[in-house]
């Protein structure tokens, strides 16, 4: 138990420390590696708690595609010369102490909320989906996944397919000056226009210059 | 002090997430790091549902978890797609300097 607490308030600590850092870090992309740290201990402490499945998604949707993503825009918007200077803004940092006052209500107001915090009773009695010890984490997760969540499952499939065409769309340019590949014109290509027949006069020869 | 029950997950959520709310407030340089912040408080939203589940013994609130990492991934794609049409538009992805709504 003592071993548990150890791993908690360490991992716990990091996450803490690493999320202060995202915010307050003056790089860009130091702020990006703090969002990775933060994650990945948070992985852990999901790993220790007993639901391994979500751990290692976390690992994999997290740091390695959200977070990739986001050291990508950093890389390709060049905003690593944009400092982010948050105690000495232009507005005499007038926002600061309203920002802190607001935040610190809703962490105490959070707080409150667990500290006076029961289960109902009859909680643990009207519980359909329970957990059972002899399958492991994934496997039970699997078996709720694609029976009962079906539907679910499958608009998140769709969320990310709208996200994905979104995302093109919306970065889609099209330059000009390019040559480019006409399908339609190629397809739509009769042969009697494709092949020019010439009778040619011997020793003259033909120009064929289109 | 020893014994990590419900509450210790739960105060870690609230921690995280009162962190990820103050970065949305106080940041004013970099629209970045504000989607940087919600991905905190989508993470303090996840760990109190993971801790739930594990605590009740109830499936469920994973499940859910599942889908928050889902619609996050796409909400992550979503926005940073926009910051780059902005850039590439206005040059700038400065929270101060975006006022073209006047607001």
């Amino acid at each position: 138990m003592i071993v548990h607490a150890i791993f908690f308030y360490t991992f716990s600590l990091i996450a803490i420390l690493s999320a202060i850092m995202v915010t307050v870090s003056r790089n860009t992309v130091h702020s990006v590696f703090f969002l990775i740290l933060d994650f990945i201990s948070v992985s852990c402490l999901f790993i220790m708690i007993g639901a391994e499945f979500l751990g290692m998604i976390m690992l994999i949707v997290y740091v390695g595609a959200v977070a990739v993503l986001f050291l990508f825009v950093v890389m390709m918007l060049n905003v690593v010369e944009q400092k982010n200077t948050l105690f000495e803004s232009d507005s005499n940092g007038k926002h600061i102490p309203i920002g802190l006052l607001i935040s610190l209500i809703i962490f105490f107001e959070v707080i409150i909320v667990i500290g006076g915090w029961k289960y109902k009773p009859d909680l643990l009695n009207s519980i359909s989906l329970n957990i059972s010890s002899e399958l492991t984490n994934t496997h039970s997760l699997g078996y709720i996944l694609y029976t009962d969540y079906i539907h679910l499952f499958q608009l998140s499939g769709i969320i990310l397919l709208v996200a994905m065409i979104g995302a093109i769309v919306l970065t889609f340019r099209r330059r000009s000056g390019l040559k480019r590949q006409s399908y339609f014109k190629q397809i739509s290509r009769e042969k009697v226009e494709g092949v020019d027949l010439v009778s040619a006069d011997s020793k003259k020869g033909v120009k064929i210059d289109v | 002090m020893f014994e990590i029950g419900l509450g210790h997950y739960l105060s870690l959520a609230a921690i995280i997430f009162a962190i990820g709310l103050a970065g949305v407030f106080l940041n004013r340089k970099n629209i970045i790091v504000i989607l940087m912040s919600i991905e905190l408080i989508l993470l303090a939203v996840n760990i109190n549902l993971v801790s739930f589940s594990i605590f009740i013994n109830d499936l469920s609130g994973q499940i859910f978890t599942l889908f928050i990492l889902t619609v996050a991934a796409a909400e992550a794609a979503i926005g940073l797609a926009i910051i780059v049409v902005y850039y590439r538009n206005s040059g700038t992805i400065r929270v101060q300097e975006i006022d073209k709504l006047k607001g």
